[in-house]
């Protein structure tokens, strides 16, 4: 156990690829997609810079699930609401940064003086600053988290029932947003940001840094991540996980345990929302919708839970395949999808790569 | 283990990429390249699939004839699945990567709401086919569906005049997302401005995919025994109509009672409802499928051996058409005159190309893209529902009527330009 | 009590039959007959709405039988008008000019429908409404006296007491009392109009009420009714009505609340065997009640085809149908996928999500992406009026009574049957029921047929009252997973009470704070709730710890 932090994190050969990787998101894309002219082979067209900063979004969002699921056996079928959340409080900052370049001129966002509102609503109050947008985008899904969390942990709420709660929360959540009246611009969400702290929002530059950013996050999150996993705190999650009575007869109170990580998870995935916001360019309450949770249990499945590597290969094969096959395949695709997911259940129960790792295993072990 | 596998993923993850690159750069062949951006899955796959038919039947129409400037046109169809960001990436991959000259697509507000600042930062044409709230005017997208003017306004001075019935309170129900508000919003001011007192409107929503109206016809009943002659404007969505109709017609709420006008049900909607129990209802569109006359006839026929030929489950055995259709059908064919016209398939020249042209529709007018304002001047009808999910029209405007996607009713859009800003 | 069927076109045909000939016989032999002029039929078929309705009362006020067939192919939209000059009837291939009564060999080419619209129907019913009244058929009599209810008028008085004298049937007997109450309302004798008013307090419907109102109006600074003790009745009779009329409703509230319950509760209880008894987290199961109705949408389309005379019968017909058909996918589920998954319910998770998938993908691709038409059959349609605010429709009665006796053969199957017997010891204890012999998987694979079965069971249920789409069952999941966790996992009576508690809790909600918030607020409900019971409402006692 003498090992320094950085050796307990990872070992040399995945500090390597994790180099090669932030080399490639951090240095390489950006001038392959600015530096070099649009009609070079090695140009990186702006479709695969938006596409695959989406992802790393959808990465990140695999990665706190899997430390609530993977790591210490709470499954959540409502984590679209905090992603959703952190793109909201992410959104209201850009709709306010519109100014009076909206429809109708005004000092509020357009979908308010449509509904007659003659002064902003109180939450609204502040969200012109981007610092408190940030704040917002840490403190309220945050919030929301523990209180839930402190409640349902507390009433020792498990298994299936905390997830069917979980999308309880969520799908009101979404009901809520829907509505008009509640002032997050209903069905239609947030849309037509203009730009960012001054920047144009759909220029190369903004894209490209916001790109970096995502990509920093997800790197970042990954070593916090591991360093939460390979400390004495992520071995009394896995003993919850494992066995939440034990560890209580040990005398551990689980509920401080649960509930940290519960909360750290929810904001990793506020800040997701927040990052996938001003890239694809809208927010609405479909986010909320229990089905997207539920993808994003499956994007952790596919990948293997319980491995920090595996959720973001899910969440990346996933969505991945999702925009080849719904653009090569758009009548068929579903039954693929669900082909895989049915298969990978069969033949890959511990994800994929939770089996590819077996294979090596066994491969290591033959003389 | 962890850290090999970690290579391995990394690899992967290039090596899938560099595979996106490769299929991206490999296709450029001779052809006008035409984007198709329907949701064919998810919640709107149920209203959006039959559209993406109509394009694919138009495109193989005008192939048929030669294509265009002397190429043919190539569909690239993609499913955005009823997801809005999806639309977003969906568009850009339409424009950027495979190059298209022009799309067609969406159904919802919010997925053109989605694809709008995509269209506009890339500068391509969008042909928005469905009937929506106005309050938008941009550069990049041709409105072939009914502003509000073209299709509620009509209807409701239909329901006050003597034929409608003169009605004197109104429940304007609809599901709780933006374009029945706005709408509402509208048609609320206008009858104001006709004496209508906030006493006799009654507003309610339903959650998307409600399926449960038994409390909201309960409702409509109390507050129709409260008073004068009342209708019902009805906003709800594709799919709750259903349910909605089910209960209207088990709850004996006769169209002579209380007359239902709609202005999301067609007659692809009543495919899935026994109209028996709804005769006389009403709905305003721009077409209906029952209008006779010889282009009706013959895009009905066209359609139908489309459907037949192509195997498209539902229409095969049961070809209908309605007002989506044939705007999208509009669509399609204004666009490739104004190809033809401007000799070329750059945006601008085309936009440049659009203002004005005419079209000869199903709707049995010529139909006229306004020189400004991006939408079509069409004519109103007004049909009642007959016994076999058929419309029967009743009342129709004596020609097109020109659009005005900056609603007189309301009050911030005064002074709006009736053409988009010029960026 | 009577029923009320929606009218159809053909029935409103039938009518309008049926008091014409009534017209013949009351006036026929006194009246000189004239023809209808041809100026006449011309203004009914071509001229715009307000002629129609003056000729057709022209023409109904003359009482001549030459316009039956006349007014009976307006009725029908079988009257065809040719340049504006020609009017002709149509009936099947017969082409018959209206004004000279010619055959014609084929309807022309120019020919244009004369349209009628509600206007046009309207006018049409009230010219034979008032002769109605003394039809043979109780029905044809009801519908006339609920017509001239909407438009009382102190002419039709000396016919309503005709109508008295000869009507036997008490519930039409009553509405002509209030019809002829309410006609005389406004009568110059105050002694009448008092009695009216007497008359009409007793009513539960809210049409009266608004007549009685109409007595406390003002006219400026006048009030219409000038005398004080009259329109002091007339308040106590609108009170009257008022605490009548919120009995209609409250009882109209729990009515819908049960009648949600229930189609919550048959969506709910297949999942309460394969998830609650099982644990099989089955995400397709909302797309196994979608294939129950699509299995009774072929069902009635075969039916429809081969046996055209059991088409009123149809359901009965699709409920085994739906029950083999989901059954049957859910077997086949179970064998190819599930079996392999037991005891690691998170994969079944992933899995079925995936099956979900495929389902929807293949009945899109075979019935298309749009709503398929699944009829009503005329005994599931329109309802029993119970009170006048208050219709119980015959498809909600229906489904709730289906849902009961599902629960209560799934109750005896599980209590009764050897299957049940080990479905139980199953749940309770696999590794103890395997020891003494029962082949757990193949109770597996029965019980997790019989869930899928009773998930079809609920679609051919709901095809009566909802859409029939793809997309069906996904409306139903997150409800399903909802009922069966609030009523607490492998409890069937909990899911029960859970059902028609939230069914009952969402519309009372509904009735005071709209749709949307109603569905929030049950759903808080639901987090608050298992805060306080995590085990949902009916806990299984035991001594472990962990389960």
């Amino acid at each position: 156990m003498n090992k320094t932090l950085i050796e307990r994190i990872f070992g040399p050969k995945a500090w390597a690829a994790l180099a090669v990787f932030a080399a490639i998101t951090l240095i390489l894309v950006p001038i392959l997609n600015l530096a070099v002219p649009e009609s070079s082979v090695f140009h990186m067209p702006t479709y695969w810079v938006t596409l695959i900063a989406k992802i790393m979004c959808y990465a990140i969002v695999a990665l706190a699930m899997d430390l609530v699921w993977g790591y210490t056996g709470i499954l959540s079928l409502g984590h679209g609401i905090f992603f959703a959340l952190g793109g909201y409080a992410m959104g209201m900052y850009l709709m306010r940064a519109i100014g009076h370049d909206g429809n109708y001129q005004s000092d509020l966002p357009d979908f308010m003086v449509f509904l007659n509102w003659k002064t902003l609503p109180w939450y609204w109050e502040g969200t012109q600053h981007f610092l408190w947008a940030l704040l917002l985008v840490i403190l309220v899904p945050g919030l929301l988290a523990l209180i839930f969390g402190f409640f349902a942990f507390r009433s020792r709420i498990k298994g299936v029932y905390f997830s069917i709660i979980t999308q309880a929360l969520t799908f009101a959540t979404m009901l809520l947003f829907f509505r008009n009246e509640t002032g997050f611009g209903g069905n239609n969400g947030f849309t037509d940001f203009k730009r960012i702290l001054g920047y144009h929002i759909t220029s190369p530059i903004t894209r490209v840094v916001l790109f970096v950013l995502t990509a920093a996050f997800l790197i970042g999150f990954l070593l916090l991540a591991r360093y939460i996993v390979t400390s004495k705190l992520g071995r009394v999650l896995a003993a919850i996980r494992d066995a939440e009575t034990r560890v209580m007869f040990s005398g551990y109170n689980p509920l401080p345990y649960k509930l940290f990580i519960w909360v750290m998870s929810a904001v990793i995935c506020a800040i997701a929302g927040a990052l996938f916001v001003p890239q694809v360019g809208i927010i609405n309450p479909s986010e909320m919708s229990p089905a997207n949770s539920i993808e994003i249990a499956i994007w952790v499945a596919v990948g293997g839970r319980g491995s920090l590597i595996g959720p973001l290969i899910g969440a990346g094969l996933i969505n991945g395949v999702k925009s080849w096959f719904t653009m090569a395949f758009p009548e068929y695709w579903l039954f693929f999808l669900g082909l895989i997911f049915v298969l990978v259940t069969l033949y890959l129960p511990r994800g994929v790569l939770g089996e590819a790792r077996a294979l090596l295993q066994k491969r290591g072990e033959r003389p | 283990m962890q850290r090999r596998s970690f290579i391995k993923a990394t690899a992967m993850t290039i090596a899938l990429a560099t595979a996106g690159f490769a299929t991206m750069t490999a296709s450029a062949a001779d052809t006008i390249k035409v984007g198709v951006l329907h949701s064919l899955s998810g919640t709107m796959a149920i209203s959006e699939t039959v559209l993406k038919d109509t394009v694919l039947m138009a495109i193989d129409e005008i192939n048929a004839k030669g294509g265009l400037l002397g190429k043919k046109l190539e569909p690239v169809v993609v499913d955005p699945a009823s997801n809005w960001p999806l639309f977003a990436e969906k568009a850009r991959q339409l424009i950027s990567n495979d190059k298209v000259a022009v799309t067609f697509g969406c159904w919802t507000s919010v997925s053109r709401k989605s694809v709008l600042p995509v269209f506009e930062e890339l500068n391509s044409l969008l042909f928005y086919p469905v009937q929506y709230e106005g309050e938008e005017l941009s550069k990049n997208v041709f409105y072939t569906g009914a502003a509000p003017n073209q299709q509620a306004i009509p209807a409701v001075e239909y329901l006050m005049s003597k034929d409608g019935g003169s009605a004197k309170r109104f429940v304007l129900l609809g599901t709780d997302y933006v374009y029945p508000r706005t709408t509402n919003k509208i048609l609320r001011s206008f009858l104001h401005s006709k004496g209508v007192t906030d006493d006799d409107i009654m507003e309610e929503y339903t959650p998307f995919g409600h399926s449960d109206y038994q409390t909201i016809i309960a409702k409509i009943k109390k507050f129709s025994s409260e008073g004068k002659k009342t209708a019902v404007v009805s906003t709800i969505n594709g799919d709750s109509n259903v349910p909605y109709y089910k209960e209207l017609g088990n709850q004996g709420l006769k169209a002579t009672d209380v007359p239902v006008v709609a202005f999301s049900v067609g007659e692809e909607e009543l495919r899935g409802v026994d109209a028996k129990p709804l005769v006389g209802h009403l709905a305003a569109w721009n077409y209906f499928m029952s209008i006779k006359n010889p282009t009706n006839d013959a895009f009905i026929k066209k359609w139908s051996a489309y459907a037949k030929a192509h195997n498209i489950p539902g229409h095969k055995d049961k070809p209908l058409t309605n007002d989506p259709m044939e705007a999208t059908y509009i669509g399609v064919n204004m666009w490739a005159q104004a190809v033809t016209k401007a000799k070329s398939t750059d945006t601008d020249k085309v936009i440049a190309a659009m203002a004005g042209q005419t079209f000869k529709a199903p709707g049995g007018f010529t139909s006229t893209m306004d020189a400004k304002n991006h939408h079509l001047h069409k004519p109103v009808f007004i049909g009642e529902i007959k016994a076999d999910g058929q419309f029967k029209v009743v009342w129709k405007t004596p020609g097109p009527i020109k659009a005005q996607p900056w609603s007189p009713y309301i009050p911030e859009d005064k002074g709006k330009k009736d053409e988009p800003e010029k960026k | 009590m009577t029923s009320s069927r929606t009218s159809s076109r053909s029935r409103l045909a039938s009518q309008i039959i049926h008091s014409a000939l009534f017209l013949l016989i009351l006036c026929a032999a006194p009246l000189a007959l004239a023809k209808p002029s041809p100026a006449l039929i011309l203004k009914l078929a071509a001229g715009d709405n307000d002629a129609k309705v003056e000729a057709l009362n022209a023409i109904a006020g003359s009482a001549d039988p030459e316009a039956l067939p006349l007014l009976q192919a307006l009725g029908n939209d079988a009257l065809k008008v040719v340049d504006g000059k020609q009017v002709l009837i149509v009936d099947g291939d017969k082409v018959t000019d209206a004004v000279t009564g010619a055959t014609l060999p084929a309807l022309p080419e120019n020919a244009e429908d004369v349209v009628t619209n509600n206007r046009v129907t309207l006018a049409l019913q009230d010219a034979f409404a008032a002769l109605d009244l003394t039809s043979p058929d109780r029905k044809t009599r009801f519908e006339a006296v609920k017509k001239l209810q909407d438009a009382p008028d102190e002419a039709i008085v000396p016919l309503l007491d005709k109508a008295q004298k000869i009507e036997k049937d008490p519930q039409i007997l009553d509405m002509l009392r209030m019809t002829q109450a309410a006609a005389q309302l406004h009568n110059k004798d105050k002694a009448v109009r008092m009695a009216a008013i007497e008359t009409l307090g007793t009513s539960d419907d809210a049409a009266m009420k608004q007549l009685l109102a109409g007595l406390l109006d003002k006219d400026g600074d006048k009030f219409k009714e000038p005398d004080e003790s009259v329109r002091l009745a007339a308040q106590n009779g609108i009170n009257a009505i008022s605490s009548r009329l919120r009995r209609g409703e409250w009882l109209g509230s729990i009515f819908t609340g049960i009648s949600l319950g229930s189609i919550l509760l048959l969506a709910a209880l297949g999942l309460a065997i394969t998830y609650g008894l099982m644990g099989v987290i089955n995400m397709a199961h909302g797309e196994l009640i979608m294939i129950g109705a699509y299995a009774t949408y072929v069902t009635q389309n075969v039916i429809h085809a081969h046996f055209p005379g059991l088409i009123e019968f149809y359901p009965l017909f699709a409920l085994p149908v739906a029950f083999l058909t989901s059954g049957l996918i859910g077997v086949l589920m179970e064998r190819l996928v599930i079996k392999h998954l037991y005891g690691r319910p998170l994969e079944t998770l992933l899995a079925t999500w995936g099956i979900s998938l495929i389902l929807i993908q293949t009945v899109r691709t075979f019935f298309g992406a749009q709503n398929v038409l699944v009829e009503n059959p005329q005994w599931l349609s329109g309802g029993i009026q119970v009170m006048s605010n208050l219709i119980l429709p015959w498809n909600r009665l229906a489904i709730i009574l289906f849902a009961a006796l599902v629960v209560i053969g799934m109750t005896l199957i599980l209590t009764k049957t050897r299957l049940g017997l080990f479905v139980r010891a199953v749940t309770q204890n696999r590794q103890m029921a395997s020891c003494v012999g029962v082949a757990t998987p193949r109770i597996d694979t029965v019980a997790f047929g019989l869930g899928a079965g009773i998930a079809g069971l609920a679609g051919c249920a709901l095809s009566q009252v909802t859409n029939v789409g793809p997309d069906l069952g996904q409306g139903y999941i997150v409800d399903s997973f909802m009922v069966v966790v609030l009523g607490g996992v492998g409890q069937l009576s909990g899911t029960i009470y859970a059902a028609l508690g939230l069914g009952i809790l969402n519309k009372f909600l509904e009735g005071w704070a709209g749709a949307v918030l109603a569905k929030i607020a049950v759903l808080v409900f639901i987090i608050v709730f298992i805060q306080k019971r995590p085990q949902g409402l009916f806990a299984i006692k035991g001594r472990f710890v962990d389960a």
